[in-house]
């Protein structure tokens, strides 16, 4: 029978990975993400799980490569500081496509900020904070719930499609305490694994354009590189085959959005005034809708489960005809840029931008749609 | 030496004539023949550098990760599979420079993988410049009027750090060599071999070391065995470098368990 439980954010996204079949932890404490450590070093070894705590945050993603690439799932948990550290591992682990996962959750920056403050202002740098064209999963949890089941969803997709997935949440979902259900078995996937040593190439795709790459230790003699390689895993400076590779990372991603993205339209129909947020902030919104609503204004929202892969069409279609948009966000205006892009001058596109450190609440966007004549 | 255990494929390898980096992967690859170790259970990690491309010369699963990371990286593949025999090969900048902090942290783990350091005083694939391995006075392209920073002594540095094998060889000893990886390799906990090599193309020509035969032969002048070098003053001592094992303490370490499941 499922349960119910009384969890923090960041308890919900340890136990969720634990429910997903993660069995290795390596981290470096950092507010407002250390409580994932915290109980991952109780609960690993109930699991025959491994914690370790690392020297520091690059030592941290690199350790759950090492460990995904010996079979393991894994995730590692960090905040801005720290995820700036892990952007040199993230990229390595797009290029050899190991499956990690990362919680992100975001605290106000830039540099060491307002550690305890919450804030989103870590949306680009999730998405192009390590160099070099590439391309993974961000999925931006919105409540405690959420936290647990896109932990789950983020280890099954790290694994489906051996890609880095980051869970970008922030302070105050990391920190806020929800009941949460709880199923008694969760749907996991595991990697696909070569079956035959004979004419074994890491890197040969089929249709699904995801490698199936053996666990080291397996007898199939793996090469693994950051360089540019070619299916049999081994360096190239061949700029076709360059150019096969990045365009095969992009797709095995980008050809499969169906199963990737989710977004979450309320009330979009009708809309007059639509909202598309993500997040911590999204909660406000869905109140200030409410309340907008039983005042006869036809407001309605989006909310961006998947942050990236980012599709221009879906948004599109998913956001409705409201003549006004209003993008709130905990930063000077990250989303907003790429809501611009989407909708070009089709649409009135509003900014709502707070950097104080505190959050946006139904009361902050209903004045500002008073203020704003919207 | 047994050539199913080196990737014939992928050969020439990389390196500049005369370097010592071929030497080194020889000795390790009759070191894992003669161990008798299952190569199905071996792991190869690297960073970046001339050594590290080493693994993809070897026909065992292979790593070759980012600069300074391979030691995490082998880390997390060896607690993910303890069965595994995980040998990390970098080079001086790659494991004393960028990757310094996870060097000495993976020797006070005591975690259970060998750590080869193919020592040539600099850094070779960036073109020669000084690494925290090249000794005082020496020419590279960043030190052009000669070297004013202290080098490290890895020996001392892994040692202090906690690590429960320690050696230094150098290319000219080749039996010599060949013991101490082996004696690395199957040691249970964190162990570590720095095996001094020469770079004829940057630290010998920018040195007036002579040729790569020269290099190579000149090491009997300036590795002094530990054996003799106990006797000897400090005063007498100068200017050498003492090769030999420094640390051997048996299993059972403290570690081989990760932290936090103690």
């Amino acid at each position: 029978m499922p349960r119910i439980a009384l969890m923090q954010g960041n308890e919900a996204v340890a136990e969720g990975a634990l429910a997903a079949g993660v069995r290795f932890y390596a981290g470096y404490p950092i507010t407002p993400s250390s409580e994932v450590a915290e109980v991952m070093a109780r609960r690993m070894p109930q699991v025959q799980g491994v914690f370790i705590q690392m020297e520091d945050e690059i030592a941290s993603i690199m350790a759950i490569v090492g460990a995904s690439l010996a079979g393991k799932k894994v995730l590692t948990a960090t905040s801005g500081p720290g995820f700036s550290l892990m952007q040199e591992g993230l990229g390595y682990a797009c290029m050899i496509e190991a499956p990690i996962v990362i919680l992100d959750s975001m605290r106000y920056g830039p540099s060491t900020g307002m550690p305890t403050k919450v804030s989103q202002m870590d949306l680009m740098q999730s998405r192009w904070g390590t160099h070099g064209d590439h391309w993974l999963i961000v999925y931006s949890p919105s409540s405690v719930q959420e936290s647990y089941d896109l932990t789950i969803r983020a280890v099954n997709m790290a694994e489906k499609y051996r890609t880095p997935v980051v869970i970008l949440s922030d302070e105050t979902i990391s920190h806020l305490r929800e009941p949460i259900t709880i199923a008694d078995v969760s749907p996991t996937v595991d990697r696909r694994l070569p079956a035959e040593r004979a004419g074994y190439l890491p890197y040969k795709t089929d249709a699904t354009l995801v490698p199936a790459i053996a666990n080291v230790g397996t007898g199939f003699r793996t090469s693994f590189t950051g360089l540019v390689h070619s299916d049999t895993g081994f360096q190239t400076a061949n700029g076709h085959v360059a150019e096969a590779l990045i365009t095969r990372l992009r797709d095995k991603l980008l050809s499969k959005l169906d199963d990737i993205i989710e977004l979450e339209a309320d009330r979009v129909e009708d809309a007059d005034i639509t909202f598309i947020s993500f997040g911590i902030t999204a909660r406000g919104v869905a109140e200030a809708v409410d309340v907008l609503r039983t005042r006869g204004k036809k407001a309605g929202s989006l909310r961006l489960v998947t942050l990236f892969p980012f599709s221009d069409d879906r948004i599109r279609k998913a956001a409705g005809n409201a003549p006004t948009i209003v993008v709130p966000e905990l930063n000077s205006g990250q989303l907003v840029l790429l809501i611009k892009r989407v909708f070009g001058d089709s649409r009135r596109i509003v900014p709502l931008n707070k950097v104080n450190g505190d959050l946006i609440s139904p009361a902050d966007i209903l004045n500002f749609v008073a203020e704003e004549k919207l | 030496m047994k050539m199913s255990n080196l990737r014939s494929e992928r050969l020439p390898n990389i390196w500049c004539p005369g370097c010592g980096n071929g030497i080194v992967l020889r000795s390790l690859l009759e070191s894992v023949e003669q161990l008798g170790l299952d190569t199905d259970k071996i792991v190869v990690v690297s960073g970046i550098g001339c050594s590290s491309r080493a693994p993809a010369y070897t026909n065992f699963d292979n790593v070759h990760t980012l600069h300074g990371r391979a030691i995490p990286v082998a880390t997390g593949i060896k607690l993910a599979n303890p069965d595994l025999t995980v040998i990390v090969l970098t080079g001086d900048g790659d494991s004393s420079a960028i990757g310094g902090n996870h060097l000495i942290h993976a020797a006070r783990r005591d975690v259970d993988i060998t750590v080869i350091v193919f020592n040539n005083f600099n850094y070779g694939m960036t073109g020669g410049q000084a690494s925290p391995l090249t000794p005082v006075a020496s020419v590279t392209t960043t030190t052009p009027g000669g070297n004013t920073d202290r080098p490290f002594d890895l020996v001392n540095l892994t040692a202090g750090a906690g690590a429960t094998y320690v050696a230094r060889t150098g290319i000219y000893f080749t039996k010599h060599m060949l013991d101490h990886l082996k004696k690395a390799i199957a040691h249970r906990g964190f162990s570590l071999v720095d095996v001094i090599a020469q770079c004829p193309t940057y630290f010998g020509r920018f040195n007036r070391k002579g040729d790569a035969g020269q290099m190579i032969v000149s090491q009997k002048d300036w590795l002094v065995l530990k054996s003799v070098a106990d006797k000897k003053s400090p005063q007498e001592l100068a200017g050498k470098i003492v090769i030999g094992e420094f640390v051997n303490i048996p299993p059972p370490g403290p570690a081989v368990v990760p932290e936090g499941q103690v």
